[in-house]
């Protein structure tokens, strides 16, 4: 195998299969590689557009598409496939709730859990308005942090004196209010470090499976 | 009348009606009470920074008033609000309080 056979796109078919082509060689070799997972492996130019959605995703596909030097259909097509495959869950609004007059207080709590009820508490958790993030973690104990709003201390207390506390399997809570907040934010793409890495490491591999 | 028992004295509340013993807002200690018998030797264990927090908030005298239907001992426990007790004094004048209205009624 030269090493311009290296290069190749990957794309997805329905049933968990993925295709790639090899572009350089004068032939058409379609490989189809099955995945164990219904995941979909994002190449150099994903990653640019999900950086550049996540910068604002209100910019056109024309845009994006003169900024990483690519046509805005294929900004449109891989942004749909990103869409189709839950990499992109949702397009929403970032709102500044005290700007919007809604004081309201936020507070990390952590509950400690019988582990044989963990995955239940968190489950009912995670369908109250009040709580905003739900994790799990494995340090000494099995605990659950989440990230819960309220208009106030009081209301705070009550959710969850009424709401979290009776629930079978809780053991222990601790709630630390939030008394400022220095940074907000989600996971940035463009934040990476092992970004490049990672792809062409798969793509690597890929290649070098290649008859 | 002797061996009578006033029932709201051993009523037992089902657990998203029980008392939960926080230490602060939102921090629970693990302890609940079902029943005023329950809630008595809870007392007598749950940290006492959960005593003079619940006290002074009101929350024991609602709990007992409004759960427990005990308007009698809702009051005597939020007279002890007036004398500004902390730590095992407040615990043992709770637990007495609650005990002899145990035994009071149950007499």
């Amino acid at each position: 195998m030269t090493r311009k056979q290296r290069n190749f796109y990957i794309f997805p078919t329905k049933n968990n299969k993925f295709k790639h082509k090899s572009l350089d060689i004068g032939r058409e070799a379609e490989i189809t590689v099955k995945l164990k997972n219904n995941t979909l492996i994002l190449d150099d130019t994903d990653l640019k557009i999900l950086e550049a959605l996540q910068e604002d995703a209100k910019q056109t596909y024309m845009a994006i598409g003169k900024r990483l030097g690519i046509a805005h259909s294929t900004v449109y097509d891989r942004i749909k496939r990103m869409e189709e495959y839950g990499i992109i869950k949702k397009y929403a609004a970032v709102i500044d709730t005290e700007k919007a007059g809604k004081k309201t207080i936020t507070a990390i709590m952590t509950v400690y859990t019988d582990p044989k009820e963990s995955e239940k508490v968190a489950e009912k958790l995670c369908k109250a308005p009040e709580v905003l993030e739900v994790y799990t973690s494995l340090s000494e104990e099995l605990l659950i942090i989440a990230k819960v709003v309220a208009q106030n201390q009081e209301s705070l207390h009550n959710f969850i004196a009424n709401s979290v506390a009776p629930l079978l399997g809780v053991l222990r809570i601790r709630t630390s209010i939030v008394t400022k907040k220095f940074k907000e934010t989600q996971f940035l793409m463009a934040n990476d470090p092992q970004k490049p890495r990672f792809i062409k490491e798969i793509h690597n591999k890929i290649g070098e499976d290649e008859p | 009348m002797k061996g009578e028992v006033t029932p709201k004295v051993i009523k037992t509340v089902p657990r998203e009606k029980a008392f939960y013993f926080f230490t602060s807002i939102g921090n629970y200690t693990g302890e609940s009470a079902s029943s005023l018998k329950e809630f008595m030797e809870k007392i007598n264990e749950v940290n006492v920074k959960s005593l003079e927090f619940h006290l002074y908030r009101g929350d024991f005298e609602k709990w007992i008033a409004e759960v427990l239907e005990d308007k009698e001992l809702a009051e005597e426990i939020r007279r002890l609000q007036k004398f500004n007790l902390a730590g095992d004094t407040l615990r043992k004048q709770l637990y007495t309080i609650i005990l002899g209205h145990l035994k009071y009624s149950t007499r």
